[in-house]
């Protein structure tokens, strides 16, 4: 399965041969005077990778260097050899990206229609722009749905529906930037469930440290760089220290 | 408009958008072109055997659409009664509630998506002048998505201010309310366009929609 989609041409329409990494090299990132990220040197090759740190430490803006949402103000980022600021096109095509909130990445007032927004973008034939979305809405439960609007749905309901517009383009990875934050329980659950079972390999940004489990590494951002880098328990052990001494 | 969508299958509803609209704009051209009973009273019999029979509409849905203006039809004829005779304000209301029903009808059994495509269509001449089409669309769908959105985000705002004791009425309450939901706004708006982004919006790629015809 796995292999099937890495060698997909959608999966890769343009992209050159996968060289399987993310790197930020002497990556730093300022709005305006202000520095938000400093001193980044970082090699993603992790499946699950996930990234934790107080309000304000830089996570979110680090996410948005990985698919070219934000450039880096110094240095370099290189998706699998691509390089997010002359190869802008490329890499978004290869990294999807799930925001917090699901309002405001639904762009189509009904939910199949959102769904089909992005390969209509990827231009998709509409032949099989029909199979891949009908397909996409019943892996998340949403098929009993198709033609319903989008605002009638629930905050689950949207945010998978969010996922499944990323994920109908079949990119090769996928950033999360608090996805389950507006969630409740249950609903956390799920998404935590689909995440955990993508092919693709994914960043999740998350103040919610159960979704963590089961991760191959995690960041630990403090302002605007990485403090602690590890598997999940003695990451989230160096936070909540961290956080122990505010 | 948007959830007036009655998804159930039936030769209208998968009759192309187009052709419905077109259908919609003969009807009132006739309607207007020839003012008489027996035009007014097939059109309605037209409009119904089509919208309850052949598109298997429930009546309860036509109706809902239909009351919110009989007020408005009730008025003209008065008007008419007063001005002319009655029976000219009858051909005027019959006109009229064909078209709304036969309006209806059209969005009841037309997805927006497929709606947005014939105006893309139609657009597409202005392509010489710059436009493009397919931005008109996803302008027109994205303000379909957004006004329930921002509607409910405006009740929240006014829930939570009243939670709060807050009981401003009229134009206090809006410019108190106003504020907030500007502030909202516009951070979904900015995230809005990452997502549009991300989402490949600006791709090249970028094929018309299915249905555009
Ligand atoms: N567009 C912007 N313009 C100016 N400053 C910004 C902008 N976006 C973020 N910042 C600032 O950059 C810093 C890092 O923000 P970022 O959103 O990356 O943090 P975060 O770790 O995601 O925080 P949170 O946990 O609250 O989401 C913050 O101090 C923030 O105020
Ligand atoms: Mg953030």
């Amino acid at each position: 399965m796995r292999l099937r989609r890495r060698t997909t041409p959608a999966a890769a329409p343009d992209g050159p041969v996968t060289t399987g990494a993310v790197e930020l090299r002497g990556v730093a990132h300022a709005y305006g005077d202000r520095q938000v990220l400093r001193g980044l040197d970082l090699t993603l090759t992790e499946a699950k990778i996930g990234v934790i740190g107080a309000n304000g430490s830089g996570k979110s803006t680090f996410a948005r260097l990985l698919n070219g949402l934000a450039l880096p103000t110094a240095g370099e980022v290189l998706v699998d050899g691509l390089s997010t600021a002359t190869q802008l096109r490329a890499v978004r095509r290869r990294v999807g990206f799930v925001f917090q909130d699901p309002d405001a990445q639904i762009v189509h007032p009904t939910v199949a229609e959102d769904v089909e927004f992005g390969l209509q973008n990827l231009g998709v034939a509409a032949g099989e722009r029909a199979e891949r979305v009908t397909e996409v809405l019943g892996r998340y439960g949403l098929a009993g749905h198709r033609d319903h609007p989008a605002h009638l749905l629930s905050g689950g309901q949207k945010q998978l529906l969010a996922i499944a517009g990323v994920l109908v383009m079949r990119p090769a990875r996928v950033v999360f930037d608090e996805p389950t934050t507006l969630l409740d329980l249950a609903n956390k659950r799920r998404v935590a469930r689909v995440i955990a079972e993508l092919d693709q390999h994914v960043v999740v940004v998350t103040h919610d440290l159960e979704l963590l489990a089961g991760f191959d590494r995690v960041l630990v951002f403090d302002g605007g760089t990485v403090v602690a880098d590890a598997p999940p328990d003695d990451a989230v052990a160096a936070y909540l220290d961290l956080m122990s001494g505010r | 408009m948007i959830g007036l969508y009655h998804p159930v299958s039936s030769p209208v509803h998968r009759a192309r958008a187009g052709l419905k609209l077109a259908a919609l704009a003969a009807l009132s051209v006739l309607l207007f072109a020839v003012p008489t009973w027996p035009v007014g009273i097939g059109a309605l019999a037209g409009v119904l055997v089509t919208g309850l029979g052949a598109a298997r509409l429930p009546a309860r849905l036509l109706w809902r659409q239909v009351r919110p203006v009989l007020p408005v039809l009730v008025l003209l004829l008065a008007y008419y009664a007063l001005v002319s005779d009655v029976a000219t304000g009858g051909v005027v209301l019959l006109r009229l509630l064909s078209l709304v029903t036969a309006a209806a009808v059209v969005t009841a059994t037309t997805r927006v998506g497929e709606l947005v495509a014939v105006v893309e269509w139609l657009c597409a001449p202005l392509r010489v002048l710059g436009v493009r089409p397919e931005r008109v669309g996803l302008v027109i769908a994205m303000t379909l998505r957004f006004v329930p959105v921002i509607a409910e985000r405006a009740a929240r705002i006014r829930e939570a201010q009243a939670a709060r004791g807050g009981s401003a009425r009229g134009i206090r309450a809006w410019a108190t309310t106003t504020v907030p939901l500007l502030v909202q706004v516009l951070q979904l708006a900015h995230t809005l366009s990452e997502a549009l982004d991300a989402r490949g919006a600006d791709d090249p790629a970028r094929r018309p929609r299915a249905g555009a015809r």
